[in-house]
């Protein structure tokens, strides 16, 4: 009993902190909105995929894409309040290791669906047309990226006692998760060596769910895409509770 | 005994920062540890909080083995930080209600006792306001609140008042004496401010270099130093005179100026300004815990002003 009121403080504590803090959340639905408009906008005049705007084409990456974003930089962001002494105090309380573990993790998580969220709502004002269906399977998936990648930072930053390494995290983890994932090309037609590497990347999956919902075209069946990404949202929440156990205060 | 150490130590990869300690404090006492910076006080406070293990020894906080039974220990103790540690855009009462919730005070009385510690540090009025709005002291205070929310036996305070004006000082000062004495809590509390220590301490326990050099009351180790001391500015000190003298016990020249300690004042401070020379400036005092500790050591103990938290960033990624 005690150990889920813990769980609750936790995660009241990422969701109240999140929703005080107005310029991160502009500025989250921001980026994604400048890949749409700019980067959508400006190839799509000269590109089209599978008969439909490349906007549209991509929307469900950007999606993907910003709550990746959010969700790693939330748990990395552990390393910070471990230095201003302020994870220490969440560490000296009477809770185990895995509730600290879950009840940041579902912080993070309501942080990064609450971006999800708006940006689904924004879709609407690219012309994206949403199926109820479509709408249940995007965030289930968003709930994937969201609980997997979440975990991912956490446990990084929670091995981690400074800044140092958060160049090398954006670059050999969060930018090849994104830019080899499909999110932003199809990948009929993929060189082989390149087709490896984004077969073997969970997220490729999880972006080929949400385009088959809401475009209708699909690369795997929804129950492989579903049962990868279930696998790796379970291998990950493991390895953060894992992480969490051997973590050191200082 | 509340907290009983024996040999505990920890070492980092290049630097024992605890050498082989072995306390033991009372029940009710406030019990200081005092050095400069980088002694290791912090270190054996982490490791009786169960936040760090140590490497060697042992030590029981409540009757429990902190390595074998954190849980319990974590239930015992409250702990206030060197660093703020309070989350600045949720309000004061945000924070104490959090704390209430992780440290599984009964739901019947998380309000009750939130008034109370809020009252007790005089925060109440400002109970809804952000901790951004509030000054170093009040979020002192306010993490003081929340140390002593859940009710603990033993309380831990990191250098509770680093950085603070002498005014707030006092006044938590107080509130820490309050809390010994009327609420029967055992402080531990670790500082290299001497007279923190001298003022609020039953027992003292000098740390340098991982290790315990002297353990006493205040009083007693200042007593082992003489009654008084004796700063002088001479031209040419007669020191090998001054030193000869029965009831002198230890002299010397710092910086053109004459330090001289005297087993026992009275009638010899006159004797000894007539042996020392044509003096231009004289000041006496009586010895306080640097004296002490610049004896035990040969060096004083550093009093520079609060470090910034960059600093503090720059020292915790040292390591």
């Amino acid at each position: 009993m005690s150990e889920l009121t813990g769980l609750y403080a936790l995660w009241y504590r990422e969701v109240k902190v999140f929703l005080r803090e107005r310029s991160r959340i502009v500025s989250s639905v921001v980026n994604p909105l400048i890949w749409l408009v700019a980067f959508g906008g400006g190839l799509g005049s000269a590109i089209s995929f599978e008969g439909m705007a490349y906007q549209s084409y991509i929307f469900p990456g950007v999606l993907m894409m910003t709550v990746l974003f959010t969700s790693i930089f939330f748990g990395l962001y552990i390393v910070w309040d471990k230095k201003l002494d302020f994870f220490k105090e969440v560490m000296i309380a009477p809770l185990s290791r895995t509730t600290l573990f879950v009840g940041k993790m579902l912080g993070g998580c309501t942080d990064a669906l609450i971006q999800g969220g708006i940006l689904l709502v924004l879709g609407t004002f690219f012309g994206v047309q949403y199926t109820a269906y479509a709408v249940a399977i995007l965030v289930l998936f968003l709930l994937f990226v969201a609980i997997g990648i979440t975990s991912v930072g956490l446990a990084i930053g929670s091995q981690m006692s400074s800044f140092e390494g958060f160049g090398l995290i954006q670059s050999f983890v969060v930018m090849p998760l994104f830019f080899l994932s499909g999110a932003l090309y199809p990948l009929k037609g993929l060189p082989d060596w390149l087709m490896i590497v984004v077969r073997a990347n969970p997220l490729t999956y999880i972006v080929d769910g949400m385009r088959g919902a809401l475009l209708g075209t699909a690369n795997f069946p929804l129950v492989e895409d579903v049962g990868i990404s279930l696998v790796f949202v379970a291998v990950m929440i493991g390895l953060g509770t894992l992480a969490f156990r051997r973590m050191s205060a200082i | 005994m509340i907290i009983e150490t024996k040999g505990i130590t920890k070492a980092f990869k290049n630097l024992v920062a605890v050498d082989h300690i072995s306390l033991s404090i009372d029940e009710g006492e406030i019990f200081g540890l005092l050095g400069p910076n980088g002694a290791g006080k912090t270190t054996l406070l982490s490791m009786l909080a169960t936040l760090i293990k140590p490497t060697e020894g042992t030590a029981k906080v409540n009757g429990y083995d902190v390595t074998k039974e954190p849980g319990k220990v974590r239930k015992s103790i409250g702990m206030v930080f060197q660093a703020p540690s309070s989350d600045d855009l949720l309000t004061g009462w945000e924070n104490l209600y959090l704390h209430a919730l992780m440290f599984g005070v009964p739901p019947d009385k998380r309000k009750e006792r939130i008034v109370e510690v809020l009252k007790l540090v005089d925060l109440y009025d400002r109970a809804n306001e952000r901790v951004k709005t509030y000054s170093g002291g009040m979020r002192r205070r306010l993490e003081l609140a929340r140390g002593l929310l859940h009710k603990p036996k033993i309380l831990f305070l990191d250098e509770p008042t680093l950085g603070l004006d002498p005014q707030t000082r006092e006044h938590i000062w107080e509130y820490i004496e309050r809390l010994a004495k009327e609420g029967k809590v055992t402080i531990l509390i670790t500082t290299h401010y001497m007279e923190e220590a001298d003022m609020l301490c039953d027992r003292v326990a000098i740390i340098d270099h991982g290790k315990v050099i002297a353990l006493d009351s205040p009083s007693n180790l200042k007593r082992r130093l003489g009654t008084s001391m004796i700063k002088a500015k001479v031209r040419q000190p007669n020191m090998d005179l001054i030193k000869s003298l029965p009831y002198v016990s230890r002299a010397e020249v710092k910086d053109g100026e004459v330090m001289i300690a005297l087993a026992e004042a009275g009638s010899h401070v006159q004797e000894v300004l007539c042996n020392l020379g044509e003096a231009s400036f004289v000041e006496m005092r009586e010895p306080t815990l640097n004296d002490v500790f610049l004896q035990l050591t040969g060096k004083e103990i550093r009093t520079e002003s609060a470090e910034t938290l960059e600093q503090r960033y720059m020292q915790v990624s040292g390591r």
